[in-house]
């Protein structure tokens, strides 16, 4: 497993970055920011018209690293080290938890708690403690 | 004009993700990884994403609800379920599993596409499958019924 540094200035910025995200789509389209609610809604059959707008939004965040690299000149290139059985694994997990607990980190962790919502802590809670569990069995047990 | 805005919300978004350092599984698994705390390699930045985030949409939600309606028209859209059932429970679980297998969550998961090469385009795709499993099963006739209908 590769070792990252501790950084908590720049994850206290890119927090504060993720959150006026959030505050601007509430004010735009008074819409949460949860990623996988809007993600689930680019699928057909569609329920609006508002189609269009959530491509943009996450089209958006697909360009991102783009313009870090434009930016800086670097890519902020992922490290992944988990192989493609068990990256599949984990996606098909990740998609179908977060449509049927209708959230993410994004929609439950960020938007949710500070709604002070109940639901959004129960969420929160669960998939912390499921995913430190994770990692703990298949880094220091398995 | 409103789809553009929505597109440089996204982007924000995004940069926020790369910035957090959260766009990167590694820093995202070794977050996770409490077991890593004795030897030092426990990563604890995460933790400050979440106060950055909830610290700004904790204020700045607050603000914008002062407003009658949002400024592209309509109305504010906010969850109002507070039932906490089985799905609440089950959905996060699951997720959670996912997450701690690979590090990816579905925003990060985004910002991989285009610098993350194939192992990247695996999890998106798998991710959507999920997604539209979900949402099948969750709209299924069946589904809507009550378990046990009350007389």
């Amino acid at each position: 497993m590769a070792a990252t540094d501790f950084t908590p200035v720049a994850s206290l910025l890119g927090g504060a970055l993720i959150g006026a995200a959030a505050v601007m789509l509430l004010a735009a389209k008074g819409r949460i920011a949860g990623v996988s609610g809007i993600a689930v809604r680019l699928l057909p059959p569609y329920a609006d018209s508002e189609l269009a707008g959530r491509i943009a939004f996450i089209l958006g965040i697909v360009m991102a690293p783009l313009a870090v690299l434009l930016v800086t000149g670097t890519a902020p290139v992922p490290t992944i080290e988990t192989g493609p059985a068990l990256l599949a694994l984990a996606g098909l997990l990740v998609g179908f938890g977060a449509v049927w607990g209708n959230g993410c980190t994004s929609g439950h962790g960020v938007c949710g708690l500070s709604r002070l919502s109940v639901r959004s802590l129960v969420a929160t809670g669960v998939f912390m403690a499921t995913a430190i569990a994770t990692v703990f069995l298949t880094r220091h047990v398995l | 004009m409103s789809v553009l805005v929505q597109f440089a919300i996204g982007l924000v978004f995004g940069l926020g993700l790369v910035v957090a350092g959260m766009s990167n599984p590694a820093k995202v698994l070794n977050f996770l990884d409490l077991g890593a705390i004795p030897s030092g390699g426990w990563d604890p930045s995460l933790a400050f994403v979440m106060a950055g985030g909830i610290a700004v949409t904790f204020v700045g939600y607050r603000l914008v609800l002062r407003r009658s309606q949002p400024i592209f028209g309509g109305t504010f859209h906010l969850p109002t379920s507070t039932d906490i059932d089985a799905r609440i429970i089950a959905g996060p679980a699951i997720f959670g599993i996912g997450w701690g297998l690979a590090g990816f969550c579905p925003g990060p998961a985004f910002t991989a596409l285009t610098v993350g090469g194939n192992p990247a385009l695996i999890f998106v795709a798998a991710m959507m499958v999920g997604m539209g499993a979900a949402r099948w099963l969750a709209n299924r006739p069946a589904a809507s019924l009550p378990v046990a209908p009350r007389a």
